[in-house]
């Protein structure tokens, strides 16, 4: 049994994960990466529109700052997000997206004068300002009050995770592909590292490192239809479930984009929305104007989508072959728009559909795109409960996305999350590394119960076919733990789920291979995907309200008074258990509100009216002191940043000043 | 109509003493809209379970699951069945490892390219972060992002006659690499750098300009364009090195 050792290892190869070990590797550290794939092809390859930062440089984007950015995330998350996260993320992301530049993302750049553009379905001309010429450009995106999505084209996860990876080769990391971490390594109170199982030759062997970092991205896959890549099973996230002493946080919070094409659900971006795209039904009429007048098409995206499939209810649906759908109609943009912009989408829509976008309306129906719960962690992407076990990432949940994530800020939060938890690993291991106590026993010990269970699997008859129990789960969690939800259809989930749970222990494989078996590596999987899957819907279950993308049509109105919190779940002998974690109202700079989309359905939270007396007395007493006095008045965090990072963000307007 | 689609498969596992690599056909129905991802995923799901291939993405974005389609090397998860003739053969890419049936190891061919170029922008100094980036013309922005956008999918391996021939020539992908950091300022090698990593038979001189990597590129990058220029600047690089050691003697 091969047991190695490592300073820091971290799963997962995309965005955050790269980028941490960059930073840890950076401080001297020796560090491993593992991956299902060659890093770069990691499903951060695929984002498309663009990534948050409030740079201000469009002349759109003019007067965007860190408040801004913060509060639109905050309103985004429906006050689910911790507020620290999201002003520690807001502050980081112009810093990240600089960094980006210099490490070779060719960002889309101002071009100084005037050009034409579509808003809200007019023609307008937008002339930039000299002094902004060449610097990074950026778009329009849903739910936010400025253009601040910075952009290559709608290839931007592309270039992002090129330059990381290969950075990543030239600080020498060693990148381990076709690994899959199957189990955390843990003697109760911290993680020691991971067993993994190479893809390839079927071999199990294990890491021993005084830090873990889990960066294996969302686990939209236990959904049926989903734009994710199909490796996003979220095995990272249930083998922390698996310890039993890590927490996962929020995992019914699932969001559903708008806009993936029908039937393939593959995702086309927010850009064509924020570009000027529209929305219209089976008569061609664009009726996103008629539910949310202001915003319209780049409403809030969980808003967007309950619009859509509202929309279809009512029999506004185009009915054709395959299932029900809408059109994402960009004309009006213009071939040479989409070409430069938008030609990942024209590429898609050409492969797949075989239609021209310039030309063509696409079919488009709303569908599993993301997922803001994860691996609980505290600000530094510490787990509370097991120590040296971090994550970063779409698989954490240090929770800056709460109950609806914002486009374009999940990039962002990947990068600013590798940065930051890439810092707070290096002081882990500098602070605590010598007396953390590496068991090589308790590795092997792992490795052999692992290898037990693998076969077990081989060895049992197949009574249980693994792709029809998949199917069931998958179509369980889109019908009933989908985009509307009820009690009566999340109970038969919750039960429907706990069935297949039981039945998954009994999948085998016609073929008895070791290495490069598929079906073994199914068999192994599923039934960490039912438990991810399960702790959604129990989840999803007892929330008895409306918040962000979680929406109960028997419970509509967002119940801050007893659903300001944050759902945890731990998976003990006897399955999961479920506690809560107040969401504080005292801690907050800005208070719970009204996000502005439909009609004010709310139950106050008995805090709230004195928090925003609190916060507005503390903003009066320091008028004129700046933004930056307020702010740090408010929820004070720059002393929990890493010192590099403190540094105030330079802006065109604010220079010099 | 629907069409009864005869799938031919290359199978063979290197690690199995027993296994012989031979080409097994398949049967399937055609359903509308299918691609190469969801048809071998029905034949894994049905007759052959232990069929090995490599989709990630499944949207031609990540560069996964390039094989050879009825001879041509491609994307498989953007290719339409509808686009193919009733027969169908598939094959794993030529120039890489076999992992099994129609998995190759595409990863470390590349980790090692990138290795072997220095793929990454070589920074004169570290930028601060806190202040305004550097300007940057948004025309030069696109034209390194449109060189940016190679997904490292071996196509042009596969399609190249000189790769195949010289297992450690760069091929398009790595040549496309250096045309693409030659493009950026920020990038402080300069053309002497340059000729050390790709002046040789393995890189641009290998190269013998018949083109079938730009044909065959899913991503359509402009590779004849960026050889050529390539090959000019090396070849003019390379008098320089020449009258350069003169004036040293
Ligand atoms: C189609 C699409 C478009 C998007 N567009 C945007 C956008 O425009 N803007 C935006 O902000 N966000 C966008 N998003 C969201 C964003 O892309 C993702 O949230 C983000 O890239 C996730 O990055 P990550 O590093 O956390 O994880 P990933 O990129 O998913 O990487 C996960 C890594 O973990 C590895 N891994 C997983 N499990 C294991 C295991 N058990 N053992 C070892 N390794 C493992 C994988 O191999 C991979 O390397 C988009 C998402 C989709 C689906
Ligand atoms: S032009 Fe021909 S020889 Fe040169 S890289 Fe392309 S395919 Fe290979
Ligand atoms: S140059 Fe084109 S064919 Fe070659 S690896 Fe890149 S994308 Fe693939
Ligand atoms: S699976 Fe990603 S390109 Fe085909």
């Amino acid at each position: 049994m091969k047991v190695g050792h490592t300073d820091v290892l971290v799963i997962g190869g995309g965005l955050a994960g790269l980028r941490c070990a960059i930073g840890a590797r950076r401080r001297g550290l020796e560090v491993r990466i593992l991956s299902l794939v060659p890093a770069k092809r990691s499903h951060s390859v695929a984002a498309q529109g663009g990534m948050q930062a409030s740079l201000g440089n469009t002349v759109r984007g003019a007067g965007d700052n860190e408040d801004l950015h913060f509060e639109d995330t905050v309103r985004g998350s429906d006050w689910g997000c911790d507020q620290l996260v999201a002003r520690m993320f807001t502050h980081m992301a112009p810093k990240a997206v600089r960094e980006l530049a210099a490490w070779g993302v060719p960002w889309n750049r101002v071009e100084r004068g005037s050009a034409e553009a579509i808003i809200n379905g007019q023609r307008v001309i937008l002339t930039e300002r000299d002094e902004a010429h060449g610097l990074i450009t950026a778009r329009d995106f849903g739910g936010t009050r400025k253009w601040r999505t910075c952009y290559t084209s709608d290839g931007t996860g592309h270039t992002m995770l090129y330059a990381l990876g290969d950075r990543a080769v030239a600080e020498s990391i060693p990148v381990d592909e076709r690994c899959e971490a199957i189990a955390l390594i843990h003697d109760g109170g911290r993680c020691q590292g991971a067993v993994v199982r190479d893809l390839v030759s079927g071999e199990l062997s294990a890491w021993l490192a005084s830090a873990t970092v889990i960066a294996t991205g969302g686990y939209g896959r236990i959904y049926g239809v989903s734009t994710n890549a199909i490796i996003n099973e979220g095995i990272g996230a249930a083998i922390a479930l698996e310890t039993g002493v890590a927490r996962l946080g929020n995992m019914e919070a699932v969001q559903f984009h708008p806009t993936a094409i029908v039937p393939a659900g593959i995702l086309v971006t927010e850009g064509c929305r924020g570009d000027g795209g529209v929305l219209r039904d089976v008569d061609g009429h664009r009726f996103m104007p008629d539910y949310e007048p202001e915003k319209a098409e780049l409403a809030s995206r969980d808003v967007v989508s309950r619009r859509m499939a509202e929309h279809m209810r009512r029999g506004k649906g185009v009915k054709g072959d395959g299932p029900e759908h809408l059109w994402l109609d960009i004309t009006g943009l213009g071939a040479a728009h989409i070409d430069r912009k938008l030609r990942e989408v024209r590429d898609i829509c050409h492969h797949f559909l075989g239609i021209d976008p310039a030309r063509e309306w696409i079919p488009v129906r709303p569908t599993q795109h993301y997922s803001m719960g994860g691996i609980r962690t505290d600000h530094r992407g510490e787990s509370p409960t097991l120590r040296g076990l971090f994550a970063c990432g779409e698989a954490a949940c240090w929770d800056l996305h709460g109950f609806n994530r914002l486009g374009g800020n999940s990039v962002a939060e990947t990068v600013v999350a590798g940065m930051l938890v890439g810092e707070y690993v290096a002081d882990h291991v500098r602070d605590e590394g010598s007396a953390i106590r590496l068991s090589p026993a308790l590795a092997r010990a792992f490795i052999a119960r692992e290898q037990a269970a693998l076969e077990a699997i081989l060895a049992r008859p197949a009574e249980e076919d693994a792709h029809a129990i998949r199917r069931a789960m998958e179509a369980t969690m889109t019908e009933q733990v989908g985009l509307f939800r009820d009690e009566a259809g999340l109970a038969t989930a919750v039960e429907t789920l706990t069935g297949l749970l039981a039945r998954a222990g009994r999948i085998g494989t016609r073929n008895k291979r070791r290495d490069a078996n598929p079906e073994l590596v199914l068999a192994w999987r599923l039934p960490k995907m039912l438990k991810l899957a399960l702790v959604a819907a129990e989840g999803a279950l007892a929330r008895r309200e409306s918040r962000g993308a979680h929406c109960r049509e028997d419970y509509p109105a967002r119940n801050d008074r007893d659903w300001l919190k944050r759902t945890l779940v731990s998976w003990q002998a006897d399955g999961p258990h479920f506690e809560y974690e107040p969401i504080e109202v005292e801690a907050m700079e800005l208070p719970p509100g009204f996000r502005g989309y439909g009609t004010r359905n709310i139950i106050e939270h008995p805090g709230t009216a004195a928090r925003l007396g609190d916060t507005e007395a503390q903003r009066a007493a320091l008028a004129g002191a700046g933004r930056d006095a307020v702010q740090a008045a408010l929820l004070p965090f720059e002393a929990l940043l890493p010192e590099r990072y403190r540094g105030r963000n330079a802006r065109l307007g604010e220079v010099g000043q | 109509m629907s069409r009864t689609l005869s799938i031919s498969i290359f199978r063979h596992n290197p690690r199995d003493p027993a296994s012989a690599p031979r080409m097994e056909t398949h049967e399937l129905a055609e359903a509308p809209g299918m691609t190469l991802f969801i048809a071998l995923n029905r034949l894994r799901e049905s007759v052959a379970p232990d069929l090995s291939f490599d989709f990630v993405c499944r949207a031609g974005v990540c560069g996964s699951c390039a094989m050879v389609i009825n001879g041509r090397p491609g994307l498989a998860c953007r290719t339409l069945t509808a686009a193919l003739p009733e027969r169908i053969s598939l094959h794993p890419l030529p120039g890489f490892a076999l992992i099994a049936d129609l998995s190759v190891d595409t990863g470390t061919w590349m980790r090692e390219l990138a290795e072997r170029l220095e793929t990454w922008v070589h920074l004169a100094a570290e930028p601060d972060l806190d202040l305004l980036e550097a300007p940057l013309s948004p025309g030069l922005a696109e034209e390194i992002h449109e060189l940016d956008r190679c997904i490292e999918c071996g196509c042009c391996i596969a399609a190249c006659g000189t790769a195949q021939m010289r297992p450690g020539f760069v091929g398009a992908v790595g040549l496309n690499k250096i045309a693409r950091f030659r493009l950026d300022p920020a990038d402080s090698r300069d053309d002497a750098d340059h000729y050390e990593l790709i002046g040789n038979d393995q890189g641009i001189f290998g190269c013998m300009s018949l083109m079938g990597c730009e044909d065959l590129c899913p991503k359509e990058l402009p590779l004849q364009a960026q050889l050529a220029w390539l090959r000019r600047g090396m070849a003019r690089q390379g008098l320089r090195g020449i009258f350069d050691k003169k004036d040293k003697k």
